[in-house]
């Protein structure tokens, strides 16, 4: 079983969310990665580029697909995690840590507080 | 592996001789500035005949090909490349001919590739085809553009192109590079398209609607009839992808289907090699109303019953491809439709059918098939099972080829997890299918019992498995 934190927030496509000071940090979830296998290339965002819930925020590129990554919440591109460009095995061998995508600042906080809880998510992902 | 030809250089072992000069020599710095001439030494490796030729043969042994051995890769019809096809195309007469010389001295040329845009109309259902696309992408880069052409005549501002998501990746990537949005629909268990999904989708800024059919889980789009009426009735578009026409021949028209435009892989359901780097050929065909936004040139026939190139079409999207198109491509397609005509036309794609089918129902047994146990000429088979010991499609592929198969698509259309796509085309004997189905249940099993096998295949294969992460994370390039 894949792992799913239960202090972090979840989209049903398989982004995972974390409120730090009223920004939005967003990855993509343990289950995620192993099911793109393994990643080689991220086309973060421009930071302040507006990004709307739901919508294609950015790529990832893995040796099986390119998979469009979809924004938890609205708002604007506050930072991205150059790090993964350099290094994109770091989504996969981390994907809540260093392997995280890039943070934003809400447009619409209460968005946030609609995204699946870690039980949730972990029955959204058994479904499946 | 083969060593390369430097490593089986032996000093003094040449082979050539170099006849005498009959122009009187001249001091190489006449010729060459001394500035520009080489200083260091060429490295050219010294081998003699028997040692090249046997060096070449031995790479041509390494080929895999349609002529060697079975090629179930779906999606992208690697069919049997009949051999008249290219003495058709070699002929000295067509061979040798320039794309500059007049248009009076390749009168039959023009003739063959005039009839072969005839014969696709017919097939087709189409009223006008280009044979100028250089490959099916490109087919359908030519065909959004006149898409686009269309609605700027008319003033109509659509900038949308309703993609599914089981449709190959060129559909919105073809359509984004002629400027268009996408607007993706979500396909059905099936692969299907929801008619109320569609209804609801059709706006007015939407130009197209872009659909395989069958497709890409080899299942027909049922509602068709009822998903064009109401694009049309939008005043939208339908584009047909004919990457999965090899099912459809003489069977029904995309043109009675309601399509207005469409693109042909001549290379996939008309018997043209490809892989490798093609070279492909993508003819696009239209219905009267975007006939004017054709490229240029068009190819008629005049009352003197000679054929001419046109290039006088105010409202052309304009040139697409250098010269004619990939005249010996077309040529080997034209050699092929000739050759079948319309009822063995017919019976291809009723062949490639029954043979998909025939595989589907015995492999079902052992993969699940999450779009049913009915297909057309290709079908999407699940190795989701196999994951529970650690085995991903991916081995299941590579342990193919150590038993001499070319491994069937994985991991697309993206909608099935872990896919194999397999599509055996109408070509192979039943004999080869059952050859092909013992070996992939004798997999099948190994999986399970030992699959240690599956994880290092392969084995038999002149190099191992290549790490294809790293060469993607850290690509070591030379131009």
């Amino acid at each position: 079983m894949s792992n799913i934190p239960k202090d972090l927030r979840y989209t049903k496509t398989h982004e995972w969310a974390k409120k730090e000071n009223g920004k939005i940090r967003v990855g993509i979830t343990d289950h995620a990665q192993h099911e793109i296998t393994d990643v080689v290339h991220v086309e973060l965002p421009q930071v302040g580029k507006s990004v709307e819930k739901g919508a294609s925020a950015c790529v990832i590129e893995s040796v099986k697909s390119a998979f469009d990554i979809y924004s938890p919440v609205s708002g604007k591109i506050a930072q991205v995690n150059d790090t993964v460009t350099n290094s994109p095995e770091l989504v996969n061998s981390s994907p809540y840590e260093q392997g995280y995508l890039f943070v934003i600042e809400p447009s619409k906080p209460e968005e946030f507080e609609q995204l699946l809880s870690g039980e949730d998510y972990e029955q959204t992902v058994k479904n499946q | 592996m083969e060593k390369l030809l430097n490593e089986l250089s032996h000093q003094g072992q040449t082979g050539y001789s170099v006849p005498e000069t009959d122009v009187p020599e001249k001091d190489l710095t006449e010729l060459i500035p001394e500035k520009y001439q080489r200083k260091s030494e060429l490295n050219l490796p010294e081998l003699s005949e028997p040692v090249l030729r046997r060096h070449f043969t031995r790479l041509s042994q390494l080929n895999y090909a349609q002529s060697t051995n079975f090629y179930p890769l779906g999606s992208c019809t690697m069919k049997y490349n009949p051999p008249i096809n290219e003495k058709i195309s070699s002929l000295p007469g067509l061979k040798n001919l320039h794309p500059y010389q007049p248009q009076g001295t390749v009168q039959g040329l023009l003739e063959i590739m005039h009839t072969l845009e005839k014969n696709l109309c017919e097939i087709c259902g189409m009223d006008s085809f280009t044979l100028q696309p250089a490959a099916g992408a490109h087919g359908e880069f030519t065909g959004l553009l006149i898409i686009r052409a269309y609605f700027n005549s008319r003033n109509e501002k659509r900038h949308k192109i309703i993609v599914p998501d089981s449709a190959h990746g060129t559909n919105p990537a073809s359509a984004a590079l002629a400027g268009f949005e996408i607007l993706p629909v979500k396909s059905e268990q099936n692969g299907i398209l929801s008619l109320q999904k569609i209804k609801e989708l059709l706006t007015q800024d939407v130009a197209a609607l872009m659909l395989t059919v069958p497709n890409t889980l080899g299942v027909f789009e049922k509602d068709i009839l009822e998903i064009a009426d109401a694009a049309h009735k939008n005043g939208t578009l339908l584009y047909y992808d004919g990457a999965n026409l090899n099912a459809l021949m003489g069977i029904t028209r995309p043109g009675d289907l309601g399509f207005d435009l469409m693109h042909i892989n001549l290379h996939k359901t008309f018997s043209t090699p490809h892989g490798g780097g093609g070279p492909g050929s993508g003819p696009i065909g239209v219905k009267k109303p975007l006939e004017p936004f054709l490229p240029v040139p068009g190819i008629e026939k005049n009352n003197k019953n000679e054929f001419r190139f046109n290039y006088e079409k105010p409202q052309t999207i304009g040139k697409v491809r250098s010269f004619y198109g990939n005249v010996p491509v077309i040529l080997k397609a034209a050699a092929y439709v000739e050759s079948l005509g319309r009822e063995g036309l017919k019976k291809t794609s009723e062949q490639a059918v029954i043979n998909a089918n025939y595989l589907l129902s015995i492999l079902k047994e052992k993969l699940p098939a999450p779009a049913g146990n009915r297909c057309f000429h290709e079908f999407v088979l699940s190795g989701k099972p196999l994951v529970e010991n650690n085995v991903r499609t991916l081995d299941v592929a590579k342990r193919l080829l150590d038993y001499g198969f070319y491994a069937p698509t994985i991991y697309f259309p993206l909608i099935v997890e872990e896919a194999l796509m397999i599509e055996p085309t109408e070509t192979e004997t039943k004999a080869a299918l059952d050859d092909f189905v013992k070996i992939l249940f004798k997999i099948i099993e190994e999986a399970q019992n030992d699959p240690g096998l599956l994880k290092n295949a392969p084995q038999n294969t002149p190099v191992s498995r290549l790490n294809e992460v790293e060469a993607a994370r850290k690509p070591i390039l030379h131009w």
